[in-house]
């Protein structure tokens, strides 16, 4: 059984482990300035809304090309999105979500 | 201001409730892992030595592609950034615990875990570091780790995770995790140009670094927004649930950015 990837999973947590212990450690690194913390409070809406869309709709090629993906699965995500904001439930937007790309892929759609 | 026990009550439930997604993620990831070629040690040691879902993710992709180590761990860094604000937000309450705890505490520090955390000292209005271990091991990392397993292990068993639409479960749950932390129009906003920037910049330059770009530079267009951050999300109010969790967030890091000093 492979083992090689282990140390890349430890060199990954090393580079994670101070962004999340920084603050907690450092006495006094937390007061920041006011236009800082407005800044930060807005960083985890766009860095999850980037994840989400360049996983859906970056398509990266076995060569390392990239380009625009417009298929099913960004309809399932949209939808997923909706009924998240629609119903205040993840879950319920995740279930709604998939629900519809496997019965479009049922279809024959994408 | 609830006690003690009723805003564990809570917290538990909101936990149990969050179970669901991540063992949802943690199967994904562990079903995704087995497909790039990781054996059960290499998906698990992810899941506990850096234990990260959005980079260990991008991880199986870059694997997979064959990227070599040093980019991959410059993008984890970039791409785990973001841990910084949470960590930031929950300094001033866990002052009073001790260095070496705290020390181990933030190994476990993920979006979920702040967020149910944040809440639930909101509520109380003080801390709880019993709290924080609910919310960080049973919330996130036992079923995280437990359900990557799971996908490394009986992945073989599903013939075709996308016909049944489970492939859209990381980018689904993202963009949903994003909705519920949306109180307002720059949240909106940072949101939208985040996604856009992403999706551009991913284009140009490659996912690893896009995203990155998406993140920082979102924030700015949300704050070129006039007026408040967020409206007021009472106790209650719609807006304060997301899958029966908290989202007060932006209430509650509000609260936490406002502690004075030795209050925590």
């Amino acid at each position: 059984m492979s083992t090689q990837l282990v140390l890349l999973a430890l060199l990954m947590g090393l580079v994670t482990y101070p962004s999340r212990a920084l603050p907690i450690l450092a006495p006094g690194i937390e007061k920041l300035p006011p236009r800082a913390l407005q800044y930060l409070r807005l960083v985890g809406p766009a860095v999850l809304a980037s994840l989400a869309a360049a996983n859906t709709l970056v398509l990266t090629s076995a060569d390392g090309a990239r380009s625009l993906h417009l298929v099913i699965a960004a309809a399932g995500v949209v939808v997923c999105l909706l009924l998240t904001a629609w119903r205040r439930n993840l879950l319920l937007g995740l279930i709604g979500g998939m629900a519809l790309v496997a019965v479009a892929r049922a279809l024959g759609a994408g | 201001m609830p006690t003690l026990r009723e805003s564990r009550r809570r917290l538990i439930r909101d936990t149990l409730i969050i179970n669901a997604s991540i063992i949802a993620f943690g199967f994904m990831f562990g079903l995704a892992a087995r497909n790039a070629g990781y054996s059960p040690i290499e998906a698990m040691a992810m899941s506990t030595l850096l234990f990260a879902g959005a980079s260990q993710f991008a991880a199986v992709g870059y694997v997979a592609a064959g990227l070599p180590w040093a980019p991959i761990v410059v993008l984890t860094l970039f791409l785990n950034a973001r841990h910084v604000l949470y960590s930031a937000a929950l300094a001033p309450r866990l002052r009073a615990i001790s260095a070496p705890r705290r020390a181990l505490m933030a190994h476990f520090l993920t979006d979920e875990a702040f967020a149910l955390t944040a809440a639930h000292f909101h509520r109380l209005g003080r801390t709880d570091e019993g709290g924080y271990w609910i919310a960080a091991l049973g919330g996130v990392f036992i079923p995280w780790n437990l359900s990557t397993l799971a996908g490394v292990l009986l992945g073989g068993a599903i013939p075709d995770p996308a016909k049944f639409g489970l492939d859209i479960v990381f980018p689904a749950a993202m963009g949903g995790l994003a909705v519920g932390l949306i109180l307002g129009r720059r949240e909106i906003v940072a949101a939208c140009a985040g996604g856009l920037i992403g999706v551009a910049a991913s284009l140009a330059l490659g996912p690893g670094i896009g995203i990155m770009i998406g993140g920082l530079l979102g924030p700015l267009a949300g704050m070129a927004m006039p007026g408040p951050v967020a409206p007021d999300a009472g106790p209650g109010s719609p807006e304060s649930e997301l899958a029966g969790r908290t989202v007060d967030l932006d209430e509650a890091m509000t609260d936490l950015e406002t502690i004075p000093d030795g209050a925590a």
